[in-house]
């Protein structure tokens, strides 16, 4: 088992948790699709698994040792996290973001070596025309892959996408997710995402975890999540499911009241 | 443009680097040429030619080691008195002491404002929004009018710049203990600070006598009129001990600059790197200030002017913006001691260039910022 999350919880005041008693596996090799409405704790549970947010209860064991025993610097060389949208302010190029990457590898200067490797991810993604484009100058899509490049480059075990096909058009939605889905099969590579298109979640999660307020509603394959009861439940609208190549296929009719 | 096969790529980027290599020779090619310069200017008779100004700082390098006995037991002062000739003594005692101290000080500001930016990620980030400038002000009024100082002596005006000028660091500091230490609550503090130190500076020249107000006056304009070569040695000591762990720290600085989730998922302790770099580069302002009172716009204009140049990566921002910001409060000097016969504080002529300079980048931008 790659991951394994026990008993998280998360809040900011103890009086709104965030995260509830939240248990999840993930095997090598697996895409885990993390749906659910605005404010479930899709995005709190991604950073929580990363560190980057401190649980205030429970355990997460990578590769079976607990992340808390690991330094965020090694931290860094086995989880890649990628960002909903960049916060650069800066002029930064591409190929400069990229070799961010390297951080857990490098100590002052980058090595030829990095170099190299930043290049090959360049490569892999097919984005080596943008190198020495301003990542600001960018579209969402292209700027979502330079992301992708950036934490690949981090030679990661586990990949954490943060909505990564949102504000992309459909287009990138299937380029990002079909090259997600490629680095997963090809290296070996585990990943979360967290998505709110559930029809992309649909077609490339290997399994689905359906969030409400904070736990976890559902789990298990795109078929048996993602059914019409479920979806009212949880987000509140009537749906049509319509079977496309063995997964189901979603179509929103109208908000309905919770029941 | 498009960029056939990894290896085109990668003679691209040693290209891309090798520009901004050349930049930054640029700028301490220009350091020393406007040294140069700023040493011609004076009323010393008959002039010195550019020439002779290189000649004679080359020779008496050798008079101070053979002499460094004489220096020791009477100070640097007593020894030029004595041995230096008169155009030897022009150069070395009344006007090198104030072009180092330019050099210093400007590279220390410039690479001092870098570092705030990179931090807070703010374009507008600067010892003045950090309420730094504002401290050392209220210090420095606070010894020179009810002459209430923390240190005594004949330092105290500039002991007492420097403490109150890292009080604004240490509360934020203190302040990110209970909020988190978001650049947003930085600034904020910061901004707090500043009007809270100019509302105290003000209270206390609007009851002092005229003469106090006159040097307080003087003091808040900053100037490098003081540079002796008694203090350019702490001065420059700070710079250098600063500067290192700066550029050290550079490649972090980039981290930090792709956003603070990203940052720790790239493996760095984000506040713990803010509140380090914010303490250094408070050091290193109020270390320069302190001596030469407030110069502005140095660390606000010269990393943006850099950053337009040769991009954002802070492992060639830091030492191009330091040697830019050293040859542009040299030049702001030395226009402020020729333009008139009185000489001007250069912290009012900095104002004057860069105000307009700055407006002019922003007209010309390309991007939101550069």
């Amino acid at each position: 088992m790659r991951l394994k999350v026990q008993d998280l919880n998360f809040w900011y005041s103890p009086k709104m948790p965030i995260l509830r008693d939240i248990n999840l596996e993930l095997a090598e090799s697996e895409l885990l699709g993390v749906v659910g409405p605005n404010g479930a704790g899709k995005s709190t549970l991604l950073r929580c698994i990363d560190r980057i947010l401190i649980p205030r209860k429970g355990t997460i064991m990578l590769n079976g040792r607990d992340i808390r025993t690991i330094d965020r610097l090694e931290l860094a060389s086995k989880i890649g996290y990628i960002p909903q949208s960049g916060s650069q302010v800066f002029p930064a190029t591409v190929f400069d973001t990229v070799l961010l990457g390297r951080r857990p590898y490098i100590g002052w200067r980058s090595s030829e070596r990095d170099e190299e490797k930043v290049l090959e991810t360049l490569k892999l993604l097919n984005i080596e025309d943008l190198a020495l484009r301003d990542i600001n100058e960018l579209s969402g899509g292209q700027q979502q892959k330079v992301f992708i490049a950036r934490a690949l480059t981090q030679e990661p075990e586990l990949l954490l996408l943060d909505e990564p096909t949102s504000n992309l058009d459909i287009r990138h939605q299937l380029e990002v997710m079909e090259l997600v889905k490629r680095v997963i099969r090809e290296q070996g590579i585990s990943a979360i995402m967290a998505i709110h298109d559930l029809n992309l979640a649909a077609r490339y999660a290997d399994r689905i975890l359906m969030m409400k307020e904070g736990r976890i509603y559902a789990e298990g394959k795109p078929a048996s999540v993602l059914n019409a009861e479920n979806i009212r439940r949880v987000y509140g609208v009537e749906v049509e499911l319509n079977n496309h190549n063995g997964r189901p296929y979603i179509i929103p009719l109208r908000a309905v009241n919770w029941a | 443009m498009v960029i056939s096969g990894t290896e085109d790529l990668k003679s691209q980027y040693k290209r891309f680097i090798g520009r901004k290599i050349l930049f930054i020779l640029v700028t301490i090619a220009f350091t020393f040429a406007i040294a140069g310069i700023a040493a011609l200017v004076g009323s010393y008779y008959p002039p010195i030619s550019f020439v002779e100004v290189y000649t004679i700082i080359w020779q008496v390098i050798p008079k101070i080691v053979n002499n460094h006995g004489y220096i020791a037991a009477h100070g640097i002062d007593a020894f030029f008195r004595e041995y230096l000739t008169g155009k030897e003594f022009v150069i070395w005692e009344l006007r090198l002491p104030r072009i180092i101290l330019g050099v210093f000080a400007g590279m220390g500001l410039a690479i001092a404002g870098t570092a705030m930016q990179g931090i807070l990620r703010n374009p507008l980030a600067s010892p003045f929004t950090l309420g730094i400038s504002a401290g050392a002000g209220f210090g420095a009024t606070l010894a020179l009018i009810p002459g209430i100082a923390l240190v005594g002596g004949e330092y105290f005006v500039i002991g007492n710049a420097f403490i109150f000028a890292m009080v604004p660091s240490f509360v934020i500091i203190g302040l990110s203990r209970y909020r988190r230490a978001t650049p947003e609550t930085m600034i904020l503090a910061g901004i707090a600070m500043f009007y809270m130190f100019e509302g105290m500076t003000t209270l206390l020249r609007f009851s002092a006598i005229p003469e106090d107000e006159a040097e307080v006056f003087h003091w808040l304009v900053g100037t490098l009129g003081k540079a002796s070569w008694a203090n350019i040695i702490p001065v420059s000591a700070i710079v250098a001990i600063c500067i290192l762990p700066l550029i050290w720290k550079s490649w972090d600085l980039n981290v930090l600059g792709a956003g603070d989730e990203a940052a720790k998922s790239l493996g760095v302790n984000v506040e713990r790197i803010r509140v380090y770099i914010l303490l250094i580069a408070s050091l290193l302002t109020a270390g320069i200030i302190c001596f030469t009172g407030i110069i502005g716009f140095i660390g606000l204009v010269a990393p943006h002017i850099c950053r337009m140049v040769i991009g954002g990566d802070n492992r060639f921002l830091i030492p191009a913006s330091g040697f830019f910001g050293a040859a542009l409060l040299l030049s702001a000097d030395t226009l402020a001691r020729t333009i008139v016969a009185m000489v001007l504080p250069v912290g009012a002529v900095t104002y004057f260039l860069g105000g307009p300079l700055f407006l002019y980048l922003i007209l010309k931008r390309r991007r939101e910022f550069w």
